[in-house]
């Protein structure tokens, strides 16, 4: 694939990374293997744009961040951030760039919160006047006034999550790298998150790329979604063109009078479960289901139905499934 | 000037962190005292069998002994500086958090410990030599200059204990468990620094030889100067000598460390 690393935000153009593994196969004696955690990605990200970035532990996702932000260099093609390469000029690089890495902290473990705040304010050397306001924007929509006093060690990780999430952003990044930012979090801690993000997008326009294994987080994000495996992209394109690659299939339950034997539905449709008067019948996510409910309704003494929607972490899984073993 | 003011709040903020824990610096407080006094008991039976040892008269081994006891926690000679955290970091990969940041790991760092340090003198120094100097015949000069040497001496003290335990630190980035040389660290920082006995008792070459190692510019190089044993312009461009030496070779290493770096986790 040809990429015109000038077009987009974050340009990659055949990144790869190799790792170098000496395994100790005996006494003093190693065997060197080498392990292509990215393995020929190209994409680009324009600017505000919000996207995912999925794959399952160990495709090569965090290797693909933290290149991003200059800490790996790559071992072969091209990338640009914000017109920055990464690895040479990492940082000129970070005083574009916010992070947020879920399971790691930002901010000073024995001390209050505001002072990670001041560190930051310092560290990327921002206006007193920006300073404050992003600050107090930060507070207000993440919910942090009353923890700013605590010392870090004493907040829950959703409080601390939030309290990353400001850190990363006080300094006005063009890009915020988040990875895996709501693992671990509780239900409302997890929207909390999500809706702060969903603003800043839409509000800042900062181009988001998020990382995570919660598919939630990309389905209420992001419009665009790119999958890795075996550090190769897998797929890059709108969520609902997901279910295509992964031919994924919708449910229709349907509640018959009585037992009766499988439906004999019109193909591709086909009956995958059955319950007593209860019967699954599944059929491809692109095609209807009204065509589908008229020709079980019109043989059949329905009771009740429902559609159900097919399970994106299913149709992920099978595209992992069929790539690995093709 | 915009990075000075960076890493004086990275300073203040070490200086903070060990200040929250005002248990840990009272037993610490203790803990040197008691130490400083069996080692005051040991050096009177030393120096009464043997008088002028080294040069030292009793008074003045007395001193030695409680200026030990009040830069054991600022110099970090028995552990407890930054490194165990830094070295943690490595293994976690959480360094990988203070890699893309806008700023130099190594001066973050020397930042930070000095933070450490400078608070370690005061919560965990004053106490432990004020007790020695009102309990114990010492000898102390009277001239501020001596005193303001002796305060200079400390500072280049704390950046070659810094440049050492920055060397010990980043081997976790090639060991993954710096135990081992920590522990090593800690062996030779104890007895090469003087804090174990002063090193200008040690005869011949053995003398020579830890008195040239940069472990003699912590606890021996600032304690001669305050005794008067030693100038201030020679002792100064000793521990200055080894403090660029070992924060070059800080910066040789971490270059090199930051270069194969395998940031670990996912």
């Amino acid at each position: 694939m040809d990429t015109d690393l000038g077009a987009g935000f974050i340009a990659l153009d055949g990144v790869e990374k190799v790792f170098d593994v000496r395994k100790k196969t005996g006494f003093l004696k190693r065997e060197r293997r080498q392990v292509r955690a990215v393995d020929g990605i190209s994409f680009t990200v324009a600017r505000g744009e919000m996207v995912g970035y999925i794959g399952p532990n160990g495709a090569g996702k965090s290797t693909t961040i933290k290149m991003l932000t200059g800490i790996l260099t790559p071992s072969g093609g091209r990338l640009r951030v914000a017109g920055i390469d990464p690895a040479r000029e990492r940082t000129r690089l970070a005083h574009r760039i916010g992070v947020v890495f879920g399971q790691r902290t930002t901010l000073w473990w024995d001390l209050p919160l505001i002072d990670s705040y001041r560190l930051m304010h310092r560290m990327y050397r921002i206006p007193d006047a920006r300073y404050r306001e992003n600050l107090d924007r930060c507070v207000e929509l993440l919910q942090l006034g009353e923890l700013l006093d605590v010392p870090v060690r004493q907040l829950s990780l959703g409080q601390r999550m939030r309290g990353d999430i400001a850190a990363a952003l006080l300094h006005d990044p063009d890009v915020l790298y988040l990875d895996e930012p709501t693992i671990g979090l509780d239900v409302v801690s997890k929207a909390k998150v999500r809706e702060f993000l969903r603003e800043l997008n839409a509000e800042r326009g900062t181009t988001v790329l998020l990382t995570t294994h919660d598919l939630q987080d990309i389905e209420q994000l992001c419009s665009r979604v790119m999958v890795i495996d075996h550090g190769r992209l897998m797929y890059d394109g709108p969520l609902a063109g997901l279910h295509e690659a992964g031919e994924s299939e919708r449910t229709l339950v349907v509640d018959l009078e009585r037992e009766l034997p499988p439906i004999e539905a019109p193909a591709p449709a086909r009956v995958v479960r059955v319950e007593g008067p209860r019967q699954w019948l599944a059929f491809p996510a692109t095609e209807s289901a009204a065509g589908l409910v008229a020709a079980v309704a019109a043989r059949y003494p329905l009771v009740d139905l429902s559609v159900r929607e097919p399970d994106i972490e299913a149709v992920i899984a099978k595209i992992y499934a069929e790539r690995t073993s093709a | 000037m915009g990075s000075g003011r960076l890493y004086a709040a990275v300073a203040a903020g070490g200086f903070r962190r060990y200040a929250t824990y005002r248990a840990a610096t009272a037993a610490g407080v203790f803990t040197n005292t008691v130490f400083g006094l069996i080692l005051v008991y040991t050096y009177l039976a030393l120096w009464e069998a043997e008088p002028h040892l080294g040069g030292y008269d009793q008074a003045q081994a007395v001193t030695f002994v409680w200026l030990g006891q009040a830069l054991l926690s600022t110099l970090a000679i028995g552990g407890g500086g930054f490194e165990d955290e830094l070295m943690e970091r490595i293994r976690t990969g959480d360094i990988a958090v203070d890699l893309y940041r806008p700023a130099d790991l190594q001066l973050w760092w020397l930042a930070a410990d000095l933070g450490r340090a400078l608070f370690q003198l005061l919560g965990r120094g004053v106490v432990p030599f004020a007790f020695g100097a009102v309990f114990f015949p010492i000898a102390l000069p009277r001239e501020a200059s001596a005193w303001a040497a002796f305060l200079v001496a400390v500072l280049l003290a704390m950046v070659v204990s810094f440049g050492l335990r920055y060397l010990v630190a980043l081997s976790a980035f090639w060991l993954m468990d710096g135990t081992g040389v920590t522990q090593m660290a800690w062996l030779a920082g104890f007895f090469c620094s003087g804090m174990l006995l002063p090193l200008n008792v040690f005869p011949g070459a053995l003398g020579e030889v830890v008195r040239a190692l940069p472990w003699s510019s912590m606890l021996q190089a600032p304690a001669d100067v305050l005794l008067g044993e030693a100038g201030a312009p020679g002792t100064f461009a000793f521990q200055a000598g080894w403090a660029l030496a070992l924060l070059a070779l800080g910066r040789l290493v971490q270059s090199a460390a930051t270069r194969r770096v395998v940031v670990q986790g996912g």
